[in-house]
């Protein structure tokens, strides 16, 4: 069922495309938020010194592809739902696909844009970032995809949870970005009340966090094994849940 | 004839709601069988379990030889579906759509000649949100029969479109039939059975309350005949009273109305007009339809 995969990730993906606002959504605002944050910071700071700050040089792009990641998750969401409103997942499922291959053709058209968004992102930070700047840009795609992925599982739980597309958008929302604020980058999750501090540490974004912060200070994959892990985890226990209360229509 | 479709004794229930109750049928090959009755009766979820998109808590079904459950892959390659109110991509054109379908099969028909069939030809590169109702639905039949199916699924196909678009639907469907293949459908219009279907299941609160040819189910269950004759001689009002079979007769000013039952009341009344000589200006028969036989098996119209 390769090629039912193959054709139907490339129509989805067209069709995304001709959507200008799910587009600008998912692609436009993470380059903006980092193009506005690179002039309100790396302004200031590349006149001052040649070096940056943690907080700039590290901080800001794991935030951005945080974002960027969130925003792909978000859309799926809201794909799903709408499709499954629609009829459209079922009457995708009434031909011999198999039902993960029409799930998994969603994944892989926002791994997609996820990866092309990040692209932009780096040819936007070009302005701001030093030249000088090592940033190991296929280590760290590879970290924001994975990353992605299990966020995904995530997604795929809030749509079989959220009744109808006019909530997932909203209820997704207001589910993922406060996982930002938990996710350890503004705060040390050691730092957290324990309620939330515990809870941190059974969201995947802290662990996302970790892994994206080492991989892009330049860190090797092993000694992010815990992360990967705990991250893998998070999307088998998604999965298992899912695919029991994933509901088609 | 062979069963292409067996059912026996399904039932599916939805917590405490029994959606389908005890339903049998055969559907035979080269036939245009329908599931007829009011929304909400449980024809479409017969439907789906008999296409395996839905399991039944209990019975069997055989399809093409298959079970549809088991054996669902293997099933949805051989048989073409439309699904009552399924949507599209908004933005998939009706090319795309089309020619995805036909990569998802082990065999495709021609999908550019197949839209030409159907009358999309001109529509081709046009977004799905674009199309009206019955382009829609002839979209749907172009994806239900893309794979050049030998058995076909319709579930409310003419639901919501305008009389001309509807007929036009009939003919595309008769032309399934007639190339060969068998055509399943549901619908709530009796009209729509009655012109479409070689044999009908009339289904009422999930259970099948009878089987048969459109017309044998009206002889069977409304035997009752109505014929009006409009006609100034009055002379002979007594005689096609004596008429066998008549039961009442009325006048009202120059039309007359005859009510009886039996086969043979039509010719019988012809007879007697012709032997007495009764001049008359128009002769109708009135002849019960599935609308009334679904009054008489359910004792409620099929609208409420």
């Amino acid at each position: 069922m390769l090629k039912g995969l193959w054709n139907l990730t490339w129509l989805e993906t067209k069709i995304f495309v001709r959507e200008p606002l799910g587009v600008i959504g998912t692609v436009g605002v993470p380059v903006l938020v980092f193009v506005v944050m690179g002039r309100l910071v790396g302004g200031r700071v590349s006149a001052a010194s040649s070096t940056l700050p943690p907080a700039f040089s590290v901080d800001v792009p794991v935030l951005a592809a945080l974002l960027i990641s969130v925003s792909a998750v978000l859309s799926l969401v809201t794909i799903i739902s709408i499709y499954r409103e629609g009829g459209i997942l079922k009457r995708l499922r009434a031909t011999p696909l198999r039902p993960h291959t029409i799930l998994t053709a969603h994944v892989i058209v926002k791994l997609a844009f996820t990866a092309v968004t990040l692209a932009l992102m780096a040819l936007a930070g070009r302005r701001y970032f030093p030249s000088t700047m090592h940033v190991p840009w296929l280590a760290f795609t590879l970290a924001l995809l994975y990353t992605t992925a299990c966020v995904m599982t995530l997604g795929f739980l809030i749509a079989s949870l959220v009744p109808t597309a006019r909530f997932a958008q909203p209820i997704g929302t207001i589910l993922l970005y406060p996982m930002i604020g938990l996710s350890g980058l503004f705060m040390p999750v050691e730092a957290l009340p324990p309620a939330l501090g515990l809870l941190a540490r059974l969201l995947p974004l802290r662990y996302a966090v970790s892994l994206l912060k080492g991989i892009l200070t330049g860190d090797g994959w092993l000694s992010h094994a815990g992360d990967i892990a705990a991250l893998a985890l998070v999307s088998a226990v998604c999965i298992g849940i899912s695919s029991r209360v994933f509901r088609w229509e | 004839m062979s069963a292409v479709v067996s059912v026996a004794n399904i039932r599916k229930a939805y917590g405490s709601t029994v959606a389908v109750d005890e339903v049998s049928f055969d559907v035979e090959a080269g036939e245009i069988f329908g599931l007829i009755g009011p929304n909400g009766a449980g024809k479409t979820t017969t439907m789906e379990c008999v296409e395996g998109l839905r399991r039944p808590d209990r019975g069997s079904i055989v399809v093409l030889g298959l079970d549809p459950v088991r054996d669902v892959y293997a099933l949805q390659d051989r048989i073409g579906v439309q699904l009552q109110a399924a949507q599209l991509q908004k933005r998939i054109t009706v090319q795309e759509a089309v020619d995805l379908w036909a990569s998802l099969y082990r065999r495709s028909v021609d999908g550019t000649r197949l839209l030409e069939q159907l009358g999309l030809g001109e529509k081709r590169r046009a977004w799905f949100m674009t199309l009206s109702g019955g382009q829609k639905q002839r979209l749907f039949i172009a994806l239900a029969l893309i794979n050049d199916p030998e058995l076909v699924f319709l579930d409310e196909l003419t639901t919501g479109l305008d009389p001309q678009a509807r007929r036009a639907i009939w003919d595309l469907v008769r032309g399934i039939r007639d190339r060969g293949k068998t055509v399943c459908l549901t619908t709530h219009l009796m009209e729509e059975a009655e012109r479409l279907c070689d044999r009908v299941a009339v289904i009422d609160r999930g259970r099948i309350v009878d089987i048969g040819a459109p017309a044998a189910l009206v002889r069977r269950h409304c035997p009752a005949r109505t014929i009006v004759i409009t006609t100034d001689d009055a002379k002979d009002d007594e005689s096609l009273r004596a008429v066998a079979g008549v039961v009442s007769l009325t006048r009202a000013g120059s039309e007359v109305t005859i009510s009886g039952r039996g086969e043979e009341l039509v010719s019988a009344v012809i007879e007697c007009v012709s032997e007495r000589r009764i001049r008359v200006r128009d002769f109708r028969t009135m002849m019960p339809t599935l609308e009334d036989v679904f009054l008489t098996l359910t004792g409620h119209s099929v609208r409420e």
